[in-house]
């Protein structure tokens, strides 16, 4: 039997095991965008064929962040922006690991952006989904690095200044091998995107679109939405850098403009993980470093053997 | 002569002071002397006054002693870059100017003629003639151009004071072969032997010789921020993540460059909120996990400190200090962090804290950081400074011959998880109310039937977010436990940390805490030796704090000065905070102008205010505090 026994473990997997015994309803108001990513992440589950003890679910801060009660798995619930780089250690330490990320769009794009750059950048083998809902959930309704030019808020009485964040070209020029937008209201590609950002070995980050009926009311409920793979209207080659970055500057101007485009926009199968570059410099080992406290033959070497030498 | 060595090296950063100083050191530690390094760098990387202090002994040493007794003045080369003749102000007698203040009466100077003009160096012969100096002129650099390259006026100045204080070149040779190979090696062994067969053949002035060592154990020359960083690899430390911030870098640098031998991962990130983070992350997922900074760093750790708290996942922080606030000076010393690495992060603090007063002590505390961490899931930090993470000493190479230890500490096998406590909807208890210590149980993701919410909120015992009262209440209280439980580990297990010095039965104290104990101890032998009655404490627990060691000594003692390198008097604080009580006992010497306290700084205030009674030291780089009022 292995240290980590559930992982790799092959069973057919029930979407009914990611649910615990505690209800978003709790907390979620009627109509928030956030049921719809819960609802395509666990039908996603059992086709990606990973059980709950082998997932480990690291979500921010935010009602976005409430991911990880809600979902049945191994679940670190961190700090405002920090999922991150609590997620990619983890995964460094164990890649066996199902490492999925979550929070919202202030959580991500803005306390959180710089570790989004450099996560991304990395390309460390993980998905990392954002609940993009254009505004603070949590902390009652202000302006978030999405919310349009012009949004009014309690603390932006006059309007935003700012042009909001462009979430898909910020994630391709950090370096994400695996870019996608999908919206609560469109359950099926959801579970599909969720799918595939699950199985691609590299950073995978999802702008999930989610409404927010009680803070941002006068949003637009992301319908209707165009799936971009499924429209002639679009044809671009996702795995092209720069066919995609035109892709995505289109569906963040169309966004704004009140035209919801998703689908996947750009995704590098080539590109090795952060994992695999680390190996192969030889500085991470191949076997999962966590596996090895529970190794009882494996030999902890002493520093006094090898180190001390210099110093005499 | 049994006067102790104490040979300074000066020059220009970036001229190399640094590793020949190094191999200095270490010869006379295999001609069996004990060995105390001291350095002293400005915040610039090339040029700017650097020295490296050597200082060698018969006897074991603590400290950097007062003064010095060798100047060996290089020139600052750097001084001339660009061109030969452009010289920046007086920077290039820089070498010899500058140190004279510190040189002790009867001393002897070295300096290279090729580089140094004296006639620029302010009073110099009269001030040569009032302390009595011996003065050797010496050409270094024609020597070393003749036979090398110019850079190698470091082996020149090795070679003349080498011959100068009788000491053998063997040691120094033979290190110098560990180090260099061909042309190089033959050259600077050319150079070593010339310059001091030149010497040699001089009539000397003085009379200071090198001591004669007598040690009988194998040595190893080390920091301890070496001391840290192999303490940790042998605690089975096999994560790092960082961001690079002097003089926490120094820990950093040797962690990264030693782990990959040991197959473990280091990662230099974005930002200290990330490190800290990264360090939380991977030991949440089973490997054990470091990270740290210095001041304003550690500051941004903050957050994720609290968060490894509040979730109870064990990690190592490293906190060296320099001065502050803010990014204050970069690469000078001082012991100002102390309140915000007590109690930086929201809520109520849950961690351990110690502050090693030497580079053994250093490894010591490291293993001792990681198995309290791990047993207990709970952060600890080793706090440091600028001084104690880069002065070298030699340690007996056996004090390292010890078993390394991987136990994750209070982690289940699932064997044990599937009998193990779990909720009605199978998720697993990580957070068990009711523990013998404070501690509950541990799984590690990827682990059958362990799954559970790690939540920064307060949580129930499966880990689900909660405000309920009762909860609260009890998940506060067994977190605080945790503490206890930790004091009485230390005690039962011998393995508190505080050092006493001295008289057991002595009428004075002295408490210092961390880097400063050295000086401490050597102004303790001091005053004892001119007859007074003192004893020391160096204290290295922070929290928990040593409540018993610390009332003990101040009960035995009428009175007692608190040593401490900041400005407000940080550990009379916490003393008086935990005790409650001997505040009327407790006075202050404090220092915070970027130099550590050396022994004389501590004898002359003891001096002053204990024996004459006066309420302020004369030394107007100290500053004394009367005692701090007693509280009932
Ligand atoms: C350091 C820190 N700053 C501020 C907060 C308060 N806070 C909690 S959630 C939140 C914003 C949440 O917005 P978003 O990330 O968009 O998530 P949503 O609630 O909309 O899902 C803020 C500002 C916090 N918890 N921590
Ligand atoms: S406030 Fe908005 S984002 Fe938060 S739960 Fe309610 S609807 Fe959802």
């Amino acid at each position: 039997m292995s240290v980590f026994s559930a992982i790799g473990e092959e069973r057919e997997i029930d979407s009914n095991e990611f649910t615990p015994g505690i209800e978003p309803q709790a907390t979620w108001c009627p109509g928030c965008g956030d049921f719809g990513v819960l609802k395509s992440l666990k039908q996603a589950m059992p086709e990606v064929g990973r059980s709950p003890d082998e997932v480990l679910m690291v979500t921010g801060i935010g009602c976005s962040g409430k991911l990880s009660s809600y979902f049945e798995s191994y679940g670190f619930h961190t700090l405002h922006g920090r999922s991150l780089p609590i997620a990619r250690a983890a995964k460094l330490a164990n890649p066996g690991l199902e490492v999925i990320a979550a929070g919202g769009d202030g959580d991500g794009y803005g306390i959180g952006g710089n570790h989004f750059m450099h996560t991304a950048r990395e390309n460390h083998d993980m998905t990392y989904i954002v609940f993009n809902n254009e505004i603070f959930g949590l902390t009652k309704g202000q302006t978030s690095p999405t919310s349009p030019k012009g949004h009014k808020s309690k603390t932006q009485p006059h309007g935003s200044a700012k042009d909001p964040v462009r979430p898909l070209s910020l994630a391709l020029a950090s370096g994400a091998s695996y870019i996608a937008r999908t919206a609560a209201v469109n359950p099926n590609q959801a579970k599909e995107i969720i799918k595939e950002a699950i199985e691609h070995d590299g950073f995978a980050h999802i702008d999930f679109l989610t409404q927010c009926p009680t803070w941002n009311k006068d949003a637009r409920q992301y319908v209707p939405y165009v799936d971009i793979q499924q429209s002639d209207d679009y044809d671009f080659d996702t795995h092209d850098r720069r066919e995609a970055a035109d892709m995505m500057f289109e569906a963040e101007n169309a966004l704004h403009e009140g035209q919801v485009l998703t689908g996947r926009f750009y995704v590098d199968d080539e590109r090795p993980s952060y994992q695999q570059e680390k190996q192969a410099t030889g500085e991470m080992p191949e076997e999962p470093l966590a596996e090895r406290y529970f190794d009882e033959d494996y030999e902890w070497e002493r520093t006094a053997d090898s180190l001390l030498e210099r110093h005499k | 002569m049994t006067e102790d060595l104490v040979w300074r090296i000066a020059g220009g950063s970036g001229d190399g002071i640094d590793s020949t100083s190094q191999n200095f050191a270490k010869a006379l530690m295999r001609a069996g002397l004990h060995v105390f390094t001291h350095r002293h760098y400005p915040s610039r990387i090339r040029g700017g006054h650097t020295y490296v202090e050597v200082r060698a002994s018969e006897n074991p040493v603590n400290s950097r002693g007062n003064g010095y007794n060798c100047l060996l003045a290089l020139g600052d080369s750097f001084a001339r870059n660009p061109k030969e003749n452009a010289i920046y102000g007086n920077e290039e007698i820089k070498p010899l100017a500058e140190n004279l203040d510190e040189l002790n009466e009867g001393g002897i100077i070295v300096y290279d003629e090729g580089l140094i003009d004296v006639s620029e160096v302010p009073n110099f012969e009269a001030r040569v003639e009032e302390n009595d100096w011996n003065v050797y002129p010496m050409d270094l650099r024609s020597l070393a151009r003749e036979h090398g390259r110019e850079v190698m006026r470091n082996t020149a100045g090795v070679g003349v004071t080498a011959a100068l204080l009788d000491i053998d070149l063997k040691h120094i040779k033979e290190l110098m072969r560990d180090a260099m190979r061909g042309d190089v090696l033959e050259a600077n062994l050319d150079i070593l032997q010339e310059a001091y067969d030149i010497v040699s053949e001089e009539e000397f002035s003085h009379d200071l010789r090198v001591p004669t060592g007598n040690h009988d154990e194998d040595q190893v020359l080390i920091s301890a921020s070496a001391c840290i960083a192999y303490g940790a690899l042998d605690e089975g430390c096999r994560f790092i993540s960082g961001y690079p911030m002097t003089p926490w870098t120094e820990v950093f640098t040797i962690m990264s460059q030693n782990l990959s031998q040991f197959g473990g991962i280091s990662e230099q990130v974005e930002d200290e909120i990330a490190a800290a983070a990264l360090a939380i992350g991977a030991s949440h997922a089973g490997v054990k996990s470091m990270s740290g900074s210095s001041g304003g760093g550690f500051a941004l750790m903050g957050e994720p400190l609290g968060l490894a708290e509040m979730t109870e996942t064990p990690v190592v922080l490293i906190e060296a200090m320099r001065a502050g606030p803010s990014t204050g000076m970069p690469t000078k010393p001082e012991q100002s962090d102390l309140e915000s690495i007590l109690y930086s992060s929201q809520g109520d603090s849950n961690r351990l804290v110690f502050a090693p007063g030497n580079a053994a002590e250093a490894y010591d505390q490291t293993r001792e950081a990681f198995r309290l961490a791990y047993e207990y899931q709970i952060p600890s930090i080793i706090v440091i400074d600028q001084k104690i993470s880069g002065e070298m000493v030699n340690v007996d190479e056996s004090f390292f011959d010890r078993e390394p230890n991987p136990d994750l500490g209070s982690v289940l096998t699932e064997d044990e998880i599937a009998k193990a406590a779990h909720h009605e909807s199978g998720k697993f208890k990580r957070f068990l109310h009711d523990t013998e210590n404070g501690v509950s149980p541990r799984t590690i993701p990827g682990q059958k039937g362990g799954r559970f919410l790690a939540a920064g909120n307060e949580h129930s015992e499966e880990g689900h977010i909660s405000e309920d009262p009762v909860n609260r209440i009890n998940q506060m209280a067994r977190r605080a436990q945790k503490l206890e439980a930790i004091r009485e580990d230390l005690d039962t297990n011998d393995a508190s940390h505080q050092t006493t010095f001295g008289p057991e039965d002595a009428e004075y104290g002295i408490i210092t805490w961390g880097s400063q104990q050295g000086a401490v101890m050597d102004a303790v032998s001091a005053l004892n030796d001119a007859g007074h009655s003192v004893k020391g404490l160096g204290v290295s627990d922070l929290m928990p704090f040593p409540k018993k060691d610390l009332a003990a000594f101040l009960e035995s003692v009428d009175e007692v000065i608190v040593v401490e390198m900041n400005a407000t008097g940080q550990f009379r604080g916490l003393a008086r905070k935990e005790l409650g009580l001997y505040g009327e006992k407790m006075a202050s010497l404090l220092k915070f102008d970027g130099n550590p306290f050396i022994p004389q700084d501590i004898v002359t205030a003891f001096e002053e205010t204990i024996v004459e009674g006066k309420d302020d030291v004369s030394n107007e780089r100290t500053k004394y505090l009367p005692e701090a009022g007693v509280i009932q």
